[in-house]
């Protein structure tokens, strides 16, 4: 599981006030920093820290998330959709990097 | 969301009886639609065969898990799915070919190949699994290394592969050449193993339904391999789960891709002649 891709599926229309069930899943290890390779040394961490949703820039959800979450972390929430747009999907990592994802919704 | 049943199993556990337990956690009524296609998860069972129905193990697991393969989405399996698809076109090897260059895409030329795993391989003289069909492309033709048995680059492509059977029913051959392998499987699914001396059969075959202390007990079909575990989350392939399970008896077991594991893979997938493939299903 080297690679780290986010997946997201978002409907590519909907009605002006519509909600709209949006779902994501990022394949992560998660990697809690509890467990110890075959040699006795710890594994170091490295999780997603933060997930974020915006919509034409203003955040929809934010998420922590914890050692204890699992691997592939999926997220489902709802969304009213005002107007055309684009929604912007951010995952931070433990190491800074941040992985993102963008999906464009029309009205109609 | 705990349904009256449940509820009454957990009651029953808190009075510290000791109850057959009740299949509460599945439900066994459901319909698997998978993207709008409806899967055979219900098969009647064939003169001579030694169950009444056959079932597929999604049957078995919670109303949770059920709905997570009911959606191409949900379902974690496509992560790997897709991370075969791009090894699909991606160059490997002195051959400078890819799987692409010789099979195209892969939803034309792989459709079907699955359901008829493992089958007699004429040149080589032996059964092959998926596998070793693979790995005869990666050495031969592509002149790249081979995969290993049941890890992730392998898993995940055997796990491509077998998507394009998706609905389609399970028909192994086990006539002909392969009847002696048949056979050994045969023998292998009904040898106790291990300190605690148990065959696949005493699970699967005679308890089916039943609870194995947390766990309930499916009729062990392969229909859904490789499959998706919650447990390890990742995904899992026929042989690896053979392994998992011999050693659970706490026997010396055989190596996934050994020609015991390939004739079991043979006969256990006979025992799901009908049953639609599920590949990649989830499991728990």
């Amino acid at each position: 599981m080297a690679k780290i891709k986010p997946r997201v599926k978002v409907p590519s229309k909907a009605e002006a006030g519509e909600v709209i069930t949006i779902k994501t899943l990022i394949s992560h290890p998660m990697e809690s920093g509890q467990r110890k390779d075959k040699s006795g040394n710890p594994i170091p961490r490295k999780i997603i820290n933060k997930f974020v949703a915006s919509f034409n820039g203003q955040e929809v959800i934010s998420a922590d998330l914890a050692p204890a979450v699992s691997s592939n972390p999926y997220f489902q929430f709802e969304a009213k959709v005002p107007e055309a747009g684009e929604f912007l999907f951010q995952w931070t990592d433990d190491d800074g990097s941040v992985y993102e994802a963008k999906k464009k919704i029309k009205i109609g | 969301m705990f349904k009256a049943s449940q509820k009454l199993a957990i009651a029953a556990l808190a009075l510290g009886a000791l109850v057959s337990a009740p299949a509460a956690w599945a439900d066994e009524e459901a319909d698997l639609i998978i993207n709008g296609e409806k899967m055979d998860i219900r098969v009647e069972a064939p003169e001579g065969h030694p169950l009444d129905e056959i079932l597929s193990g999604w049957i078995f697991r919670t109303d949770e898990t059920q709905a997570l393969e009911t959606d191409d989405f949900d379902n974690p399996s496509f992560i790997f799915v897709e991370q075969a698809q791009e090894a699909w076109s991606t160059v490997e090897g002195e051959a400078g070919k890819s799987c692409e260059s010789c099979h195209g895409d892969v939803a034309e030329s792989m459709k079907g190949v699955r359901a008829a795993m493992p089958k007699y391989n004429e040149q080589a003289k032996d059964l092959w699994s998926l596998e070793n069909y693979i790995n005869s492309c990666r050495t031969e033709r592509m002149q790249a290394k081979p995969w290993k048995w049941a890890k992730a680059d392998m898993d995940a492509m055997v796990a491509l592969i077998g998507l394009q059977s998706r609905g389609m029913p399970m028909s192994v051959k086990v006539d002909g050449p392969a009847a002696e392998y048949f056979k050994k499987g045969e023998e292998i699914y009904y040898t106790r193993f291990g300190q605690l001396e148990l065959s696949c059969a005493n699970c699967h075959e005679d308890n089916y339904g039943n609870m194995i202390r947390a766990d309930h007990l499916s009729q062990g079909q392969i229909n859904g391999f490789p499959t998706y575990r919650l447990k390890n989350t990742k995904l899992n392939s026929i042989h690896a789960r053979f392994k998992g399970c011999i050693r659970d008896t706490r026997a010396e077991t055989f190596s996934p891709g050994s020609e015991e594991f390939r004739a079991l893979e043979l006969y256990v997938a006979w025992r799901g002649q009908g049953l639609s493939i599920e590949t990649p299903s989830v499991r728990q």
